[in-house]
Order: C-alpha cells, then structure tokens, then sequence
C-alpha cells in the first residue's frame, strides 16, 4: 500500500465514522466537534485530490465559521436532546428497514456502474485547461465568467435567507428605552442643568 | 455576449431589481403601513411583465451557455405563473390588513418567489434548475410561517422546511448521480448521453432521485405527507399562493427536465409517473372525503389534481404536455376562485374554516353559492364547466399514448372525488339550519375573482379562451 493510498482510507474512515458520531453522540456539543473532525479529514480528502482550493475553503468557512456558529448556538438553545432521541428510537426500525434497502440498492447501482462514454469529454469541454491556469483561478473563471448566472441566483437566495430570519424574528419591544443618539448630541448644555439657590431652612 | 444574455433575462432582472427596491422602500417609510400599496404595486408589476413576456416574439433563445432557456413554453408558464401571483396577492390584501397579517416583506417575499419559478421554467441546466427552485421554496417557506405567534403557522413553515430540505437533498444526490453519468448537468448534454430509447442505470437511478425531489414539490403521493398539514397552518392567503403559482411552476419544471433532458427515452419515465399519478388520484379522492376542515379538503384536492396533471405528462407525447399545461391553468384560475371565497369565510369577526359552517348557505347568499357551486363542479369535472375539458385533455392523451388502464383508472378516482366535492355543495343547498357563515363579509376584490373564476368555467366551455392554441403552441416548442 503506497502512502497515497494509506493516508486516503485513513482520511475516508475518519470521515465516515466522525459523521456516524456526529449523528449518534450523545451531547450535543459533542456532535458539532465530531462535526469539525468530519470537516477536517474532508478537507484532507480535498487535498488528496489535488484540490487545495476547496480545502483550504473548507477549513477556513467551514469550520471557522460555520462550526463554530453551530456551536454558540447549540450551546444557547434549551432542547432536551434526550427526549428527542427517545422519540427517534421509536422509529429507528422502520429507518433502518428503508436505510438497508437503499443501501442494497446503491450496492448494485455502484457492482455496474459505467459513465457515459463521452461523459469525459464533456466534464473536460467546460474546464479551462488546467496546464495554462492553476487550480484557483480556474475555479474563479467558472464561478464568476462561465456560470455568473448562477453566482447572481444565489446572491437572491441569501437576500430572502436575510428577509426571512429578520419577518420571522425580529420584535420591536416599544417597552424600552432606545438611546437617541442625535437628541443627546444636539442637547444644550447650557439648558441641561438648572441652578437653584436653596436658602436655608425652607427647601424647595 | 453578455448583454445579449442579460436582455434575454430582463424580465427576471426587472423584478428581482424591483423586489429590492420595494424592499428598501418599505424599510425607510412606513414599515408595514406600506404593504397595500406595495401588494397592489407588486401585483401591477406582475401584470405588466406577463404582459410583456405575452408580447415577445416567437423563438427559441438560450443564455448563459444553455443555462437558460426562453421559448414559448417557458413564455406560457410565466405569463400564467404571474397573473395567478397577481391574482392572490390582490384579492387577499384586505385579509392581511384585517388579520393582522400585513407584513410588507410579504409582497417582495411573493415576487422573490416568482422570480424563482420564472427561473424554474427557463432552467436548462440542473444547477439553474436547483438555484431556482430553491430561490422559490425559500421564500415559501417563510411565508408559510408568516403568522409568526400561532403555533400552527410555524409548525407549518418548520414541517414544510424540513421536507423541502429533505427532497432538495434527494434531487442533489439524483443530480449528482446524474452528472456522474454524464459528465455535464446541461440538459442537452444529459440528452447527448442517451442511445437508442434507453438509459443506463446510472443515469435511470438518477431520474428516479430527480423525479422524487421534484415530486415533493407537487406534493404527488408518496411525497405528500406535508401538503395538508403545511395547507391548514398556513394563513389562508398564502395557502392560496401555495396552491396556485408553485404548483403550476413545479409541473412545468418537471416537464421540462423530462423532456429537454430525457426527452428520447419516455418509456424509462412514463411508468414512473403513471404510478405517481394513480397513487396521487387516489389518495387524493380517499384523504378528502374524511375531512371536516376546508384547507384540508383543498390539499388533498391539489394531491388529486396534480395525478390528472401527471396522467397527462405520463403520456409522453406533446399532447401531453398540452393537456398537462391546459390543466394547471384551468386548476390555478379555479383555485383562485375558491381560495377568494374561504378567504371570505368568517363568524362573529374570525376566520372560520369548518366544513359545517357552510350549512344552509344557498339561503342567505345565492348568487355566492352559485359561484360556488359551479367552481366544485368544474374542480370534480362535471360538464358542461371547464373542469370537465381539462379533464378529458389528460383522458385523451393517455388514450392515445395507449394507455387506456390509467385513463380508466382516472375516471374511477374523479368519480370518488366527486363525492366530496358535492359535499359542499349539498352542505351549502340542503344542509340544516345550523350557526353559519356571516354575510355580506365579502371585499369588493375577492368578489370579482370569485364571481370572474365562475363565469369563466362556464363560458370558457365556448373556446377556452383560447388557451387550447396558446397550449398547443407551447408544448410544440418544448417537444418537437
């Protein structure tokens, strides 16, 4: 077995089965960190096959960001995953039935599985030639020249995203006090404060 | 090159630009005093483009690398995509404001929505596909749950979110299988794959992943489950949307990736859909008949009508594709009808959807019964109303493809449909006198539409406006 070979099962095995745990682990914040694993060893993978780009992407969105999001919020929320799961489980032999049929199914799918034999030509006629541009730049090529549409369709879809969390969530509470930033600025010093010359023994 | 591109797209770009301007006009004036205007001015928009798209000349044109397509198919749907939009969203305006439910994010939600199925039916390539329908059932989703403080309206966002999560992911992974087989997700590449009236098994796994994450969206049976339980949760305007414009997008998309992708090999997916429908007819026509809840009813009737629909495009041929189109217009315009009067439906100031509450109805307001009646009857496919045509379109194009059984079996399954449909309208001519409906609660616009839905199935029945050429015209262009 050549390295290659051994660092890709290692990758692969780590993948799957961090991804088993993510679903399984019994705390939740567990979850996100097998969650992180499962990204890491999927950036190897991307590695492994040469695109660094995607990996590097990987890492740095997805478990910088992403992750750690999922994180803060597992960690804010108040769910009782123990009821959920009693719920799961309630279930679980009607999945499993569905899981291995399917699995069955995906085994003879994948026994003969062939490409179309011009599939090769077309996955190549879309790519910019690889020998000329490096990886990044190709991907740039495609994202923002070849399938500019779709780039724009997807700037819509996280403008509803955006519309969508603020209709849903946002409340303006009228029960407090808001700083009025322009009315402290504009206030008056010289009105703000009121002298009185208390004589004594009468108060005011 | 590109300008070219952008100018074939301009209707999609003009109301993306205008969804966000009337965005940044609702945030910086009046919030959500604006939404009337912004519904009305929406809807003019709507109007003015299925105008525009009605005009544009003949032909076939394609951008961004085949990516998007316009042809007269795609021009047919939009234009009924938009007036059905148009149509809702004036008609229930009234019923937000009195509801507590005028949000002016609905408005620009809507039209985002729309933008997603023009995107849908010009889709030539699964990734605008994907990024279309997408764009679409994320705006629905939030509609869906818009009564944010009721339980079930965000039930039914959250059930309807989690299922379109979970088909989107079944129509990825068929997506990907498929590009695994053919090494592209252009449509015409997909074709070029395709020898000799067979598909391999790669890409026959990938259909079937595709055909059952776009089945979801139809809601055709076994991928239902959501559709009566999003439908009664939902505020009723927006049960209204769901029932009319989405689901005429999302037939057509379906139709246009069997076709311009799997066009030369109908045998391989006419089976499955043949059993979708049956399943969907059926389960449609059983699940109404136990209901006492009006939104409820009308789910299990879209279940139903989307299996006629789907006998339709199950034939295979270009009358097929004309039936099926002809059936979701006349299905939308009546949809409008009906969902103007359950809009209507109040006691005492609160909305009331109970079936019983429409006892005795006939007696206190005739002339909305009678509209009502003649919309069930089109819906069962009584003649002489339109119903009956779309229905006998789908009949005839499963005949001619030679497909008496399911012809026959949709025959059986509209006659149990009947029954409930009839139901109605027994409740509303011979039902006891029991507490009902208030009246005179009607608004002046969602009068019209019921009132124009109803004369329309009946004088319909001299030409059907024409739509029958406009259909055939349609279809043409999509199978040669």
């Amino acid at each position: 077995m050549t390295v290659a070979a051994f660092v890709f099962y290692l990758f692969a095995i780590v993948t799957v089965a961090s991804g088993v745990l993510v679903t399984i682990a019994r705390n939740p914040v567990h979850s996100v960190l097998w969650l992180i694993l499962a990204f890491l060893s999927a950036a190897g993978l991307f590695v492994m096959a040469g695109a660094e780009f995607v990996a590097m992407l990987l890492i740095i969105v997805y478990v910088g960001a992403v992750a750690v999001l999922f994180l803060f919020v597992v960690m804010m929320l108040d769910v009782d995953f123990s009821q959920l799961r009693a719920e799961m489980v309630r279930y679980m032999p009607l999945a499993i039935l569905i899981g291995v049929v399917l699995l069955v199914e995906f085994g003879m799918l994948y026994g003969n599985w062939h490409s179309a034999p011009q599939a090769e030509a077309l996955r190549q006629a879309v790519t910019p030639d690889l020998a000329q541009v490096q990886n990044t730049k190709a991907l740039g090529l495609l994202l923002y020249d070849r399938y500019v549409f779709l780039f724009m369709l997807a700037a819509l879809v996280l403008l509803v995203a955006m519309i969508g969390a603020i209709l849903l969530t946002l409340r303006h509470r009228r029960d407090v006090k808001r700083q009025n930033v322009l009315a402290q600025m504009w206030r008056d010093p010289a009105k703000a404060m009121e002298l009185k010359d208390v004589k004594p023994g009468q108060g005011l | 090159m590109i300008s070219e591109d952008l100018s074939l797209l301009l209707p999609e770009i003009v109301l993306a630009v205008y969804a966000m301007a009337a965005l940044m006009y609702g945030v910086y004036t009046g919030k959500d005093r604006t939404m009337p205007l912004l519904t009305w001015v929406t809807a003019a928009v709507f109007a003015a483009l299925a105008f525009w798209i009605g005009i544009t000349g003949p032909g076939t044109h394609t951008a961004f690398n085949g990516m998007f397509i316009d042809d007269g198919f795609s021009r047919f749907v939009k234009v009924t995509v938009l007036l059905s939009g148009a149509a809702v969203l004036v008609m229930a305006q009234d019923y937000m404001v009195r509801r507590g439910l005028a949000r002016f994010e609905y408005p620009v939600l809507v039209a985002l929505a729309v933008v997603g199925m023009m995107v849908m039916v010009s889709a030539g390539d699964l990734m605008s596909l994907y990024m279309g329908l997408e764009l679409q059932s994320l705006a629905l989703y939030v509609v869906a749950s818009l009564r944010r403080d009721s339980a079930k309206s965000t039930e039914a966002g959250l059930k309807y979110f989690v299922l379109g999560a979970l088909s989107s992911g079944i129509l990825l992974y068929g997506a990907s299988l498929t590009y695994g087989f053919a090494g592209t997700t252009e449509f015409k590449g997909i074709l070029s794959t395709i020898h000799g009236g067979h598909m391999s098994l790669g890409l026959l796994f990938g259909l079937v992943f595709l055909i059952s994450g776009l089945a979801f969206k139809i809601s055709a049976v076994p991928f239902h489950m959501w559709t009566p339980d999003v439908y009664e949760g939902a505020p009723t305007p927006v049960t209204a949307f769901f029932a009319t414009a989405p689901k005429v997008a999302a037939m057509s998309l379906i139709a246009r990736l069997l076709f311009d992708a799997f066009g030369t090999a109908p045998a391989d997916w006419s089976q499955i859909l043949a059993v979708l429908a049956v399943l969907s007819m059926f389960l449609g026509a059983f699940g109404a008949i136990g209901q006492t809840d009006i939104k409820r009813l009308m789910a299990y009737s879209s279940i139903a009508h989307m299996g006629y629909a789907l006998v339709g495009l199950s034939s295979g041929t270009q009358f097929g594709v004309e039936s099926m189109l002809m059936y979701m217009v006349i299905y939308a315009t009546t949809n409008v009808g009906v969902f103007a009067f359950i809009l209507s439906m109040e006691r005492d100031g609160r909305q009331i959807t109970d079936l019983a509450s429409l006892n005795n109805f006939a007696a206190k307001e005739p002339l909305k019964a009678l509209a009502i009646l003649i919309l069930m009857f089109s819906l069962a496919g009584v003649p002489p109303t339109v119903g009956f045509f779309a229905k006998f379109y789908v009949l005839r194009a499963a005949i001619e493809a030679n497909m008496t059984w399911l012809a026959v079996l949709a025959v059986i399954s509209s006659v149990i449909g009947a029954y409930y449909y009839l139901r109605i309208v027994y409740y509303m001519y011979f039902g006891q006198e029991t507490e009902g409906l208030d009246t005179g609660t009607m608004n002046i616009v969602p009068w019209i539409m019921l009132m124009g839905t109803a004369v329309i199935m009946l004088v319909g029945i001299v030409n059907l406006f024409g739509v029958e050429g406009l259909a055939h015209a349609a279809a043409a262009t999509l199978v040669p």
